[in-house]
């Protein structure tokens, strides 16, 4: 997934010379992850540069830059490193437009590594989606496999407003093939990654191979299980998510985060407002315990697992359908 | 007339000791060896924009009183670095406004009620910034100054001959964004001048309690920024620092931070007491050291301004407040639906339903 964001942003880089990449280590190092790879050698650094080591610096000096008709693509080098930024972030990339009645507009991407499974260090495995998609005027987007990486990073970099964009580090050393043209299902949309008659698992970044995993050894059990990658976190996609959950009645969300005021309580809220009628069981949650963090001997025991999701599948009222259908009486 | 870009020898890192000035606070001018007097004309224009700001300045306060505005920050006693900021600049240069500096945005030429819709709370920001490439009016203190750093620094990607100019307040220098900026323009050169009007409170808090620098201006020791201590009451001496400055940074020379001693001499707002926290002598004390009886006094003895004049100027001032008290009085169009019109490119679905429901509550309302 590295190299295709790698790709990703020298393509950018190429088809539009208002692009800029810089952050902390991305010139001669090519980023601690290595996503900026050889880019600052080939464009130079007037556009590829490092930055000192500030990340409200960063996302601040890039809304100056944006405003002076640049576009930006920045990095916060961890997740909890970006916190610095917050106020940069909520109180002005994502308000600007706003602000402004649409005079000004933003189009800043600030790409954050995110999540565990690594075996990080404290302030290294922060999921902290939900305090950008809780900003209004942000975009947040996330990629759960190489494909998609490179074509919603060319899609977040030509988007007009500003983009949070989310990588599942965990996922930074996944394999797969990854086609270079454009997508044509746009930054927008949530991707159905497996068809399935009996439950929606909803899943994003890191977790969606989880819920993959999780289909599969499902099947073994007989539940024929549907995976839906959200891709895009703000703006949700109603319409794919939502049509899913009706057609199959059961679904669980996903996610590494805590669980409390979480995003997937979100989720689980939307569906039940629109598919209250076609629900057999309540949407359940799998997510990170409501702690800080765990340190890396322990993260095997927070992050949601195969079995984990697994025995949320079996926990949603299986007996109560099969009672009220007249089959088990 | 060709401005003097200050020689590389005076470039110093240290601000002198004690602020430099070009007419002190009797209206009598002190030689600089620094800093060199304006042109008559651009005095001239300093006082014209000084007395329309301060009657602007007056006019507004007078609107929270009659329940227009929901609130007015005065730059009052702060007139000479308004204005002189102002009008240092070039068209091309930008200015990063904060939330006390309604006084230069209308000298730099944004239309009064522009300025004014966010405090009158129709909108945010009321103007276009791209038009007099005035940034929107800054509330969260120092975050503008990491905007004029980039903003300056992709003037310079581009081979753009632009320079950034921010105003921070003396409280502003605490908030860490102040300290990112100056590192951020120290190690990149970028063309920005840094101008911290120290009014000597941050709403109730005085400088003594912010900073234990010898003076503000000295913090750009340590980013390698180049600084300037002035006083921030002589009009003279701001615009000549500021336009010094601005030179340096268009031509190559980095960043400059200039610290201008004034005086806040309302409250915080019309929403504050400041007899709780200060004493009337202090007061009083400043307003002898007023930046337009100095500049009046000055430039009456050098026979610049005469009665016709003044005069003049002073029913220019007039006009402009009476146009602005009448264009504030007008009710405000608000549209619910504007809501959701800007809050990204194109409205989401959600926020398109959003809309309708809104809509259809107000409907209902009416009904």
């Amino acid at each position: 997934m590295a190299a295709a964001l790698n790709r990703a942003l020298a393509d950018a880089l190429d088809a539009d010379e208002r692009v800029l990449v810089f952050g902390e280590d991305v010139g001669p190092l090519g980023g601690v992850f290595r996503v900026t790879d050889g880019l600052a050698a080939r464009f130079g650094e007037r556009r590829v540069f490092d930055t000192p080591l500030a990340e409200s610096g960063i996302v601040g000096t890039a809304i100056g830059m944006a405003l002076n008709g640049m576009r930006p693509v920045v990095e916060m080098q961890f997740d909890a490193f970006a916190y610095p930024a917050f106020e940069q972030i909520t109180s002005h990339l994502a308000k600007m437009r706003n602000r402004t009645r649409g005079a000004v507009e933003l189009p800043v991407v600030v790409r954050i590594p995110y999540g565990g499974g690594i075996g990080g260090v404290e302030h290294h495995c922060d999921s902290s989606e939900a305090y950008y998609t809780h900003t209004p005027g942000l975009r947040v987007v996330t990629p759960g496999t190489p494909d998609d990486a490179y074509a919603l990073l060319r899609d977040a970099v030509e988007c007009p407003d500003p983009v949070i964009f989310l990588e599942p580090k965990r996922h930074y050393w996944t394999r797969g093939d990854v086609p270079l043209g454009r997508s044509s299902l746009g930054m927008d949309r949530a991707l159905v990654r497996r068809p399935g008659r009996d439950v929606t698992l909803i899943a994003y970044g890191s977790m969606v191979s989880t819920a993959l995993e999780t289909a599969e050894a499902a099947a073994e059990e007989g539940w024929d299980v549907e995976v839906v990658d959200l891709r895009s976190l703000t703006p949700f996609d109603d319409a794919t998510v939502t049509e899913s959950v009706r057609r199959t009645g059961r679904a669980v969300v996903v996610h590494e985060a805590s669980g409390f005021g979480g995003y997937g309580a979100e989720v689980a809220a939307r569906l039940t407002e629109r598919c209250f009628h076609h629900l057999h069981a309540p949407i359940l949650r799998v997510t990170g315990f409501d702690v800080p963090y765990p340190p890396p001997m322990l993260e095997e025991h927070h992050l949601p697992s195969v079995d984990r999701v697994l025995d949320a599948v079996a926990r949603l009222q299986w007996d109560d359908e099969v009672v009220r259908s007249g089959v088990g009486a | 007339m060709a401005r003097t870009v200050l020689p590389e020898r005076q470039r110093s890192l240290l601000p002198s000791e004690s602020p430099l000035a070009l007419i002190d606070s009797t209206g009598v001018p002190v030689p600089d060896p620094v800093l060199e007097m304006p042109p008559d004309e651009v005095l001239l224009e300093l006082h014209r924009r000084i007395v329309i700001g301060r009657r602007f300045d007056t006019q507004a306060t007078a609107l929270t009183r009659q329940g227009r505005l929901a609130v007015y920050p005065s730059s009052r006693g702060q007139e000479a670095c308004e204005v002189g900021a102002a009008l240092a600049l070039r068209e091309q240069d930008w200015l990063f406004p904060s939330y006390r500096d309604c006084v230069a945005l209308v000298a730099r030429g944004v239309d009064p009620v522009e300025t004014l819709t966010l405090l009158q709370g129709g909108w945010h920001c009321g103007y276009d910034p791209h038009r007099h490439r005035v940034a929107p009016q800054c509330t969260p203190l120092a975050t503008n100054a990491l905007h004029a750093v980039g903003l300056a620094h992709a003037a310079r990607l581009k081979d753009e001959d632009t320079v950034a100019l921010v105003l921070l307040g003396d409280g502003a220098t605490s908030e860490g964004d102040a300290h990112e900026a100056l590192n951020f323009a120290g190690v990149w050169r970028a063309p920005v001048v840094f101008l911290v009007q120290n009014n000597g409170y941050a709403i109730s808090v005085p400088v003594s309690k912010q900073n234990a620098a010898p003076s503000l201006a000295h913090k750009g020791i340590g980013y390698g920024v180049p600084s300037l201590l002035i006083d921030g009451n002589d009009p003279a001496a701001v615009h000549a620092a500021l336009t010094d400055a601005v030179d340096v940074a268009a031509s190559g020379g980095g960043p400059t931070l200039v610290e201008a001693l004034t005086y806040r001499v309302e409250a915080h707002t019309n929403a504050d007491d400041a007899t709780r926290y200060r004493e009337s002598d202090e007061v009083a004390a400043w307003l002898a050291r007023d930046p337009l009886d100095r500049l009046e006094t000055y430039l009456a003895a050098r026979g610049l301004l005469d009665e016709r004049r003044r005069a003049a100027v002073t029913e220019e001032a007039e006009a402009f407040a009476a146009s602005v008290r009448e264009r504030m009085n007008a009710e405000v169009e608000t549209d619910p639906a504007e809501l959701f019109a800007h809050v990204h490119a194109r409205p989401t679905a959600a926020l398109r339903e959003q809309a309708t429901l809104l809509a259809a509550e107000i409907a209902g309302g009416a009904a």
